[in-house]
């Protein structure tokens, strides 16, 4: 039998594309998951908004309204307009995947994710109200 | 409705060029073709150099994933009526090497799937006497979603965080490990456990969701991410406040 | 879980954290940020105030809003970094910026409700 050809190993030189630091601006999708992820930053605004409240009440009365007062001003106002627009946007991205994190089964049959969402919007409304009527002097 | 329709191919040829480029076929547009119909068009008749993915053209074996205009899609359930009047723009599955034109190297995933133990795992094996391994309905049910996964990696062409760092092991794999971690006959799943559980196994996972929007077969994979993670999570829990247990 | 054991732990505390901040927070907000700054409504009086923070299961349950809340942040920041930015490689600063500012925060937190009157 005569020589087999030599052999020679051909790696052919894979293309890897590099992921943009903006691919989350290339699809309508990636952007609302990015504000998802971002509304994170107001929910620590409103524990800092919230510790200043609770150390206000207890230094005095005083020092309650002027925290009223400070709250009111254009620049807190906007802050918290802002605030409020992504944590409201959290709480209902959260509920709306809540079902897929959290396979329900009753009885042996899954219980329908559109269900399990509602469930949540209602204990939020329910625990927003008793938050309301304690603080509003109930 | 128009006749042809153009096809704009994503070509890579490693030892002619440095970057892929891209070229344009007219392909005719029939009702009931769909986007591999138009690639096969071409490499019959027109340009018998590209190169291409595809075996059972009925969205089963999972080979045909591809970008269809920006989307990852099997291009074997994509109809190209759909995008008339075109053009339409075929690049080869994101996240993947590109070895050429619009074949992908798949053997990260292969290599991450076989680390999962994608198949049942027995501590005990039952006796030959005993017969099979019997599961009701519900038993089955538990785990079936999960199971009609083709591993066709449109999940991992849809994950940023798979593009972001390859050491995350994908929705795919990570499903499939569900698949038998459910599984009524498995008694694997602490094996799993210790491969899922490493930082980026899953916890690199943030839920972006798109594995699930371009699943062709409605696996889920981001539900199944999120069940595991509560499970590995209430595991940790046990095992630090529970002794470790004599069995 | 032999390489990084507290994932776990830190997701989970993410995971509670967006289920109270999501549950609590819009009415804090806007009753606290909105209502009563902008006069929609009477603010509660001070004594009222007083009595409600003072209650022991208020004070618990603020602090755990606070702390919960504050991780919630740390681990999606964390996240958000990593895959936003792509500096996943600064994470032996950004882990400790973020969880350590969890931390802190809390602790804040925990003076703050200790010294209500």
């Amino acid at each position: 039998m005569s020589q087999p050809p030599p052999y020679r190993s051909f790696h052919p030189r894979w293309h890897r594309p590099r992921m943009s630091t903006w691919w989350w601006l290339k699809r309508g999708s990636h952007v609302a998951f990015i504000l998802r992820e971002l509304s994170s930053i107001f929910v620590a605004w409103f524990v800092v908004f919230l510790l200043l409240l609770v150390a206000a009440v207890s230094r005095g009365e005083a020092a309650y309204w002027e925290f009223l007062i400070w709250a009111g001003r254009p620049g807190v106002l906007t802050v918290n307009i802002v605030s409020l627009l992504f944590t409201v946007f959290h709480t209902i991205t959260f509920f709306n995947v809540t079902p897929q994190a959290l396979a329900v089964r009753l009885g042996g049959k899954r219980v329908p994710g559109p269900l399990v969402t509602a469930s949540h919007y209602a204990a939020w409304v329910v625990l927003s109200a008793l938050v309301a009527w304690l603080v509003l002097g109930g | 409705m128009a006749d042809h329709i153009t096809l704009q191919l994503a070509r890579y040829r490693p030892e002619a060029e440095a970057e892929p480029t891209f070229q344009e076929y007219e392909v005719p547009c029939r009702k009931d073709w769909v986007v591999l119909d138009g690639l096969n068009y071409v490499k019959d008749q027109l340009d018998g150099t590209i190169s291409y993915r595809w075996s059972c053209r009925m969205g089963i074996c999972g080979s045909c994933g591809m970008t269809v205009n920006g989307e990852p899609k099997l291009t074997c359930a994509t109809f190209l009526a759909d995008y008339a009047p075109g053009p339409v723009r075929v690049e080869p599955l994101r996240n993947f090497p590109v070895i050429r034109d619009l074949v992908v190297e798949l053997g990260d995933f292969m290599r991450k799937l076989t680390m999962v133990k994608p198949w049942i795992v027995r501590q005990v094996e039952q006796p030959l006497s005993e017969g099979e391994y019997r599961q009701t309905p519900a038993e089955m049910d538990q785990y079936h979603q999960f199971s009609m996964c083709i591993n066709c990696m449109l999940c991992y062409a849809a994950c940023p965080v798979y593009g972001l760092d390859p050491h995350f092991i994908g929705p795919a794999a990570i499903a499939l490990a569900q698949r038998y971690n459910l599984d009524s006959r498995d008694q694997g799943e602490a094996e799993r456990l210790g491969v899922l559980a490493q930082h980026e196994g899953i916890w690199g996972c943030t839920f972006v969701g798109d594995c699930t929007k371009v699943c062709p077969k409605n696996v889920d994979p981001a539900g199944a991410i999120q069940r595991y993670k509560l499970k590995a999570a209430t595991e940790w829990l046990k095992s630090f406040f529970l002794p470790r247990g004599a069995g | 879980m032999a390489r990084r054991p507290i994932e776990p732990l830190l997701w989970l505390l993410f995971s509670a954290g967006g289920m109270a901040s999501a549950m609590l927070v819009p009415v804090l907000l806007v009753l606290f940020g909105f209502a009563f700054p902008l006069g929609w409504t009477a603010p509660p009086q001070h004594a009222h105030l007083v009595a409600v923070l003072g209650h022991p299961v208020v004070r618990v349950g603020l602090f755990g809003l606070c702390t919960l809340s504050l991780f919630h942040w740390a681990h999606r920041f964390r996240y958000t970094l990593y895959d936003g930015l792509q500096i996943k490689h600064l994470n032996e600063l950004i882990n400790p910026l973020c969880y350590g500012g969890a931390i802190v925060g809390s602790l804040a937190a925990a003076y703050v409700m200790l010294r209500i009157p």
